[in-house]
Formats: structure tokens, C-alpha cells, sequence
């Protein structure tokens, strides 16, 4: 493979991860306040014997999302993406 | 309650001056190491991405945050929530779209980038305009907050908590530069989330470190009502609407982006922000038992009694569990986080004036590093002096829309014209500049429009503008406007660079020689490096 198709091919594969990952958090985010929206009476509804609604879970959960997310993309960019970078640089320092 | 808020209270007094004190001593420091423009914009690109991603978490996490969602979620329970999901979503936007093209494409600030393959003068201007426009807003929200919080923490008076923040903040950026903003960040974003974790297993301790049975206590005290949705989210455009503004916003926040130039590499921005990401989630799950804790253990009738907004919750919870001592840390605290946040904001003000509009447009990139080095520092004093002057303009006004304003202009002026740079190969000057403009007024135009401006400060019958932010509107119509004006008005040139851009979003511009610099491409397109 030429140095401009690899570039090319873990370009695509970043963005993919970009995008999807991007994709999980807008539809999580914007999911949690549409039901907080249309849906009140579900949000507000009290699970764990009444210490706990749902809103307060999903609202916490999607705190937490957010980190994990973020982690999940820079493990895969530490172990996939950067190796690929790495040799493609070492070859554009050879090739000056 | 009786309470000794309001009063000069020496613990708090105390513990801000060691606070300047430290920090004024470490701007000293600072400014042996603070020569050439790199050092004063970007820390020459030395800082850790452990450090980073704490500077990034105290750039973001400011004292209206942190007093006022505690407040909101002590007044009205599970609505506070709302906002803590909304101000933390942006980040992992941040790390999947911006932070690490950022670090490979630019230099100081977020225009480099936008300008790489386009005119730089046209670009430079819209985007220093646009970035100009919401630093100035947050700067007033910040120093008004100011004002307000520390008379009512202090007893000191409005016009002098403003003086002290503007001298004290110009001090650390006119003579310390980045490095000292930096550590200014880092030691309060440690001092912040300390003392609100601090606070927070001080009330967890009453309910034997389980939150559910301090949500049972509130149910007990306030009703069901208190774990449910309440008024906040009326209109489901209207909530989409903050929520576009918050989540694209962050990506578009000048001083924020700024800050993935003072590391060394692309892995170390990604990583930063992850930290961040990790600090400001813990932070806001904090500031939720904070406000559940103060409701239950202060009271609302005593935290509106002594501030209608429910600013005082956590400072009242403070002096209730940890007394006058703890309260004065708490003030303390609160006072150094508008001092770094105001720190940062100014920096990245300086830097759109010096090196994208005094520059790569008056100069066309020929100013020596000293040269810029002085307009640099004169921009950080005019900014400091406009800073203080807009925080007495706009005392007693209800600034609270300004903050949403500055992330709806972000999320609208700068952050599409961005990732457009960087994604789309047909994008041109035309069409960026186009995309910033429209982002940025209509922002502008419509929150004048709003009810948050036309009703409740103007007292209009009706408002022209339903919604109290314009985000779902304005971001659509700034991508559509770039996209529409560059496939309208082709400029070849623009599209020649797309490949090195590609090219150097990934690789970076490398430690190897640089290439010697190119002569104007043939079409008369002075192709000036954001890197010369």
C-alpha cells in the first residue's frame, strides 16, 4: 500500500470512529432532554423503592457517557490510529 | 438560619490572598520563561496533557456553574441536572471533531486553522470578529458574576470585586503569559473540585455515603416533585435549542480551543481533553449532591432568603457543615475561579487581536516576534481595562443570557466555519467568511429578538423571536450559508491546499525541516502559513 492510500484509508477509519462516537453522544444527549420534554411523567416516575427516578439514572448515566466515550476514542487512536501515523511519518522524514 | 455570609470574614480573606499570593509568585516565575510569542500564546507547547486536561476542566468550570446549578438544583431539585448534562456534553464533540486537527493544522488560535488554504485577511477578520464577540460576552457574564458573588461573599463593594479581578487577572496574563494562566487554571480547577468533593462527602457522611437516601430525605422534605422534571423544559424546541447551543458551543469556545496548542502533540490534546471530560463529569455529579445536600441540610427558605437566585447554596452549606472557616475556603475558592477563567478569556482575546488581525492582516505576517510581543501585551490591557469597564457598565443588569449567547454565537459563528475547513473540499474564503458573519449576527440578531431580551428587559408585550436561544436556527443557517456561497462561487485555489490539509491533520507539521516557504500560489493567493 502507497503512503497516500494509507493515509487515505486510516483517514476514512477516523472518521468513521469520529462520526459514530459523535452519533452515539448527540442521539444520547438530545434523547434525554426530548423525554424530559415529551415524557415527564416517565422521567419523573421513582424506581429503587422510591429513592431514585429514572430522569435523575438517565441524566447520571449520560454524564458518565460522556467520559467513557471520549475514553473508548483515545484507546482506539493510542492503539490503532497513532501506529499508522507514526510509520507514515517516519516515511515522509525518509523521503525528505 | 443565621449566618455570617455578607460579612468580611477573615478566613476568606485569608485564604485569597495566599491564593494571589501563590499565584502572583508563580506569574514571576512565569515571566522569566515568557519571551517570544509561542511562550506568551502557547506555553512554547510544554505543557503535559495531565496538565492540560486540569487547565481545560479550570478554563470551562466557572463560579456561575458551580453556584448556580447548586443553587438550581437546591430550589428545584432535578433541573439542575439538565444543565450539568448540557455544559458537559460538548467535550466528547471536542475530541472526536476538533481537538487533535487543531493541534496538527495551527498555531495560537482556532482561525489558523479555518484560514490555512483560504485569503487569510477576509478569514482572519470575520473569524477575530467572531471570536472578539463572544469573549466580550462572557466577559461581562463572568464580571458581573464577579461583582455580585463577592459583595455578597465579601461585603466588599461591586466596583471594587471587578477592580481586583481585572488587576489581578491582567497581572498574571500581561506578565506571565500562558505558562502563568496555566497554573493559575490547574491550581483552581484542584481547589475547585477538592472543596466541592470535600463538601459533598461532608453531606454524604449524614446519609451514610449513599445519595439515595439523601434523594429519601428530600422526597420526605419536598414532595415527589423534587426528583421529577419541573418548568425548565417547557418547549421541546426550546430545550433542543439550549442544547445545540451547549453542545456545539464548547467546540467553538476561542479560549478553550486555544488550549490544544500548549501541548506538545496531537496524542497529548486528545488525551487532555479526555481528562477534562473526566474532571468536569465528576465535577457536575458533585455539584448535584451539593444541591440535593444544601436543600435538605440548609433549607430552600434560608438559601433564597439569602439570595432569590439560589447562588448562596453551596457557600450556605459550607458554613452549615464546616462553619466559618470552611465558608471562607468556599468563597475563596469561588473568587479564584472568576479570576482564572477571566485570565483565559483575555489571553485568547489578545491573541485573535495581535496575531490574527495586527499580524496576518495589518502585517501580513512580515511583524518580528518582538514587535508582536508588544502589541500582544497592549491588547491584554486594553481587553483587562474593557473588561473592567464593561463589568461597571453592566452592573445590576440580568447579564444571565450572556453566557448562552456566547455559546450559541460559538456553536454558530465559529465551530461550522471550522469543521468545514477541515472536511469540506470544496469550502472558500467566500463561503467561510459567509458562514462566520451569519453565524455570529444571527446569533445576535435573534437573542435581541428573544423573549429573554425583548420581554423580560425591554418589557415587550411579545417577543419577534419565540425561543430563548437561538441555536437551532442559527447553526443550520451559518452551515447552509458557507456551504451554498462556496459551491456558488468556486475558488480552485482553496480546494489546491485541501490535500496538504488532509495531509497535515494527521502527521502534523513534523519536527523534520520545515519545506521552504512557498511563493504566492499563481492565482494571486498569498498562501500564508498559519506556522510562519
Amino acid at each position: 500500500m502507497s503512503p497516500e492510500e494509507a493515509l487515505e484509508k486510516i483517514s476514512a477509519q477516523r472518521q468513521r470512529v469520529a462520526a459514530s462516537l459523535t452519533l452515539v453522544m448527540v442521539v444520547a444527549y438530545f434523547g434525554f432532554v426530548l423525554l424530559i420534554a415529551f415524557d415527564k411523567p416517565l422521567m419523573g416516575s421513582l424506581i429503587a423503592g422510591g429513592d431514585l427516578s429514572i430522569g435523575i439514572l438517565i441524566g447520571a448515566l449520560v454524564i458518565l457517557l460522556a467520559p467513557l466515550l471520549t475514553g473508548i476514542y483515545v484507546r482506539w487512536a493510542n492503539v490503532n490510529y497513532d501506529q499508522v501515523v507514526e510509520r507514515l511519518r517516519l516515511h515522509r522524514r525518509i523521503e525528505r | 438560619m443565621n449566618t455570617t455570609l455578607g460579612e468580611p470574614n477573615a478566613v476568606a480573606i485569608g485564604f485569597f490572598l495566599l491564593f494571589v499570593c501563590v499565584t502572583l509568585a508563580i506569574t514571576y516565575w512565569a515571566a522569566r520563561r515568557t519571551k517570544t510569542t509561542a511562550e506568551y500564546f502557547t506555553a512554547a507547547g510544554n505543557v503535559t496533557a495531565t496538565q492540560n486536561g486540569f487547565a481545560l476542566a479550570g478554563d470551562f468550570m466557572s463560579a456561575a456553574s458551580f453556584l448556580g446549578i447548586a443553587g438550581l438544583v437546591a430550589t428545584s431539585g432535578f433541573d439542575g441536572l439538565i444543565y450539568s448534562v448540557g455544559w458537559l456534553v460538548g467535550w466528547p464533540i471536542i475530541t472526536f471533531l476538533i481537538a487533535e486537527p487543531l493541534r496538527n493544522l495551527g498555531k495560537y488560535t482556532f482561525t489558523d486553522v479555518v484560514a490555512y488554504r483560504l485569503r487569510a485577511t477576509p478569514v482572519r477578520i470575520s473569524a477575530a470578529f467572531g471570536t472578539l464577540t463572544v469573549v466580550s460576552f462572557y466577559l461581562i457574564a463572568q464580571m458581573v458574576g464577579a461583582g455580585n458573588l463577592i459583595r455578597m461573599m465579601f461585603g466588599l463593594s461591586y466596583e471594587a470585586a471587578v477592580g481586583i479581578v481585572g488587576v489581578v487577572m491582567l497581572a498574571y496574563v500581561l506578565f506571565g503569559g500562558m505558562i502563568a494562566t496555566t497554573w493559575v487554571q490547574i491550581i483552581k480547577a484542584v481547589l475547585l473540585l477538592g472543596g466541592a468533593i470535600l463538601l459533598a462527602l461532608m453531606v454524604l457522611a449524614k446519609f451514610h455515603f449513599n445519595p439515595l437516601e439523601l434523594f429519601r430525605e428530600a422526597r420526605t422534605q419536598y414532595g415527589d416533585a423534587v426528583l421529577a422534571p419541573g418548568k425548565l423544559v417547557s418547549s421541546p424546541i426550546e430545550a433542543v435549542s439550549l442544547g445545540v447551543a451547549l453542545m456545539f458551543g464548547t467546540a467553538g469556545l476561542p479560549h478553550i480551543l486555544m488550549r490544544f496548542y500548549t501541548v506538545p502533540d496531537a496524542r497529548a490534546a486528545r488525551t487532555s481533553v479526555f481528562y477534562a471530560t473526566l474532571l468536569i463529569g465528576v465535577f457536575y455529579l458533585v455539584t448535584f449532591i451539593l444541591g440535593f445536600g444544601a436543600s435538605v441540610i440548609v433549607g430552600r427558605e434560608a438559601i433564597v432568603n439569602a439570595d432569590k437566585g439560589g447562588n448562596m447554596a453551596a457557600p450556605l452549606l459550607a458554613e452549615v457543615l464546616g462553619g466559618t472557616g470552611f465558608l471562607g475556603f468556599i468563597s475563596a475558592v469561588a473568587f479564584a475561579t472568576i479570576l482564572a477563567v477571566v485570565a483565559g478569556l483575555t489571553l485568547s482575546g489578545a491573541a485573535a487581536l495581535s496575531h490574527d488581525l495586527y499580524q496576518h492582516v495589518a502585517r501580513k505576517g512580515q511583524a518580528t516576534d518582538g514587535e508582536l510581543m508588544k502589541v500582544a501585551r497592549i491588547a491584554t490591557t486594553v481587553l483587562a481595562v474593557l473588561a473592567i469597564a464593561l463589568g461597571i457598565v453592566f452592573k445590576g443588569q440580568n447579564v444571565a443570557f450572556m453566557v448562552g449567547l456566547a455559546f450559541a454565537i460559538a456553536a454558530s459563528g465559529n465551530f461550522p466555519a471550522l469543521l468545514l475547513s477541515m472536511t469540506f473540499r470544496r469550502f472558500t474564503t467566500m463561503g467561510a467568511v459567509t458562514s462566520m458573519l451569519t453565524g455570529t449576527f444571527s446569533s445576535l440578531v435573534l437573542i435581541v429578538l428573544s423573549p429573554t431580551v425583548m420581554v423580560d428587559i425591554f418589557h415587550a408585550e411579545a417577543a419577534l423571536f419565540p425561543l430563548k436561544n437561538p441555536g437551532i436556527v442559527s447553526l443550520p443557517l451559518a452551515v447552509v450559508a458557507g456551504v451554498l456561497v462556496s459551491l456558488l462561487r468556486p475558488e480552485p485555489a482553496a480546494y489546491a491546499g485541501y490535500e496538504e490539509v488532509q495531509q497535515r491533520m494527521h502527521l502534523g507539521a513534523g519536527d523534520e525541516p520545515k519545506p521552504t516557504p512557498k511563493p504566492s500560489a499563481p492565482t494571486g493567493h498569498p498562501v500564508v502559513q498559519p506556522g510562519e
